[in-house]
């Protein structure tokens, strides 16, 4: 029955969901972060999902077939900002240092809908589950 | 015999369609934000119609043997298309992916109501009261 593979493929949307939002995290965690040089400053992380209909081929009747994965981390191309500070012990031999090119409110907005993804993939699965449990209940008519 | 073979109708294929019309809907919903992923829906009269008509069924060379459940074609499987563009190429259009999950739950949930009457009048034959 197919009904088993609507969890396998919520179950990886969740998954890929999840590390979104912790990708996030560490991107506000670090907003305030400041490095020496430019190369060194924080960049802000995000992650670029794919569809796993590749897997068809090589794992065919995977319960997942038809899910998402992580394909890769992409660092935002942004320039960090480059700040006077030259009391901080960071600071290069003309007293800048570079801030992370982290946007707060870019990534409560991504966490939001990370939040909001994560939730639909749960409905997903509590509607599947319930007509399944029906089914079962088929032979009690 | 036959009528034993043939007791739950075309809703038994129904119910086969329906589930994976529910699997393909989930897949939408899992790639909502996967970049050039196409959304996909299953014409439901096509695979039925198919279903219905194959003619790869299993041969019975003795009359006591069974009718076997019949796999559903792969077949009918169709991009929808999108009301609004985006700008990474993906067609998972949130509200019509819910709101089609719905009625897909909805629809299934009515096949399997059709189901139990066909299995409770067949258990009501057998005990002849």
């Amino acid at each position: 029955m197919s009904m088993d593979n609507i969890f396998g493929i919520a179950g990886t949307a969740l998954n890929a969901q999840l590390t979104r939002m912790n990708a996030t995290a560490s991107n506000l965690a670090n907003a305030g972060t400041v490095a020496g040089t430019e190369s060194e400053a924080f960049r802000s992380k995000r992650p670029v999902f794919k569809a796993l209909v590749d897997e068809q081929m090589t794992n065919a009747g995977a319960p997942y077939v038809g899910g998402v994965k992580i394909d890769r981390m992409v660092d935002d191309t942004t320039p960090p900002r480059r700040v006077s500070d030259p009391k901080n012990p960071l600071a290069d031999a003309q007293g800048y240092v570079y801030q992370s090119n982290v946007s707060e409110v870019t990534e409560m907005v991504e966490m939001m809908a990370a939040a909001r993804s994560y939730q639909n993939n749960v409905e997903v699965i509590n509607t599947a589950r319930q007509l399944m449990m029906r089914t079962l209940d088929i032979t009690k008519a | 015999m036959n009528l034993l073979n043939q007791a739950l109708g075309v809703h038994e294929q129904a119910l086969q369609v329906k589930s994976r019309r529910l699997e393909v809907l989930a897949q939408n919903i899992a790639n909502a934000d996967t970049p050039n992923y196409k959304a996909r829906d299953i014409d439901f009269k096509a695979v039925l119609g198919a279903a219905q008509k194959q003619d790869t069924a299993m041969f019975a060379t003795s009359t006591g043997h069974f009718a076997t459940g019949q796999e559903i074609s792969p077949d009918g499987m169709r991009y929808r298309t999108p009301f609004n563009t985006s700008f990474d190429g993906n067609t998972v259009e949130m509200s019509v992916e819910q709101a089609n999950y719905g009625k897909a739950a909805a629809d299934y949930q009515a096949t399997l109501n059709f189901l139990e009457n066909r299995v409770s009048s067949v258990r009501k034959a057998l005990r002849g009261d």
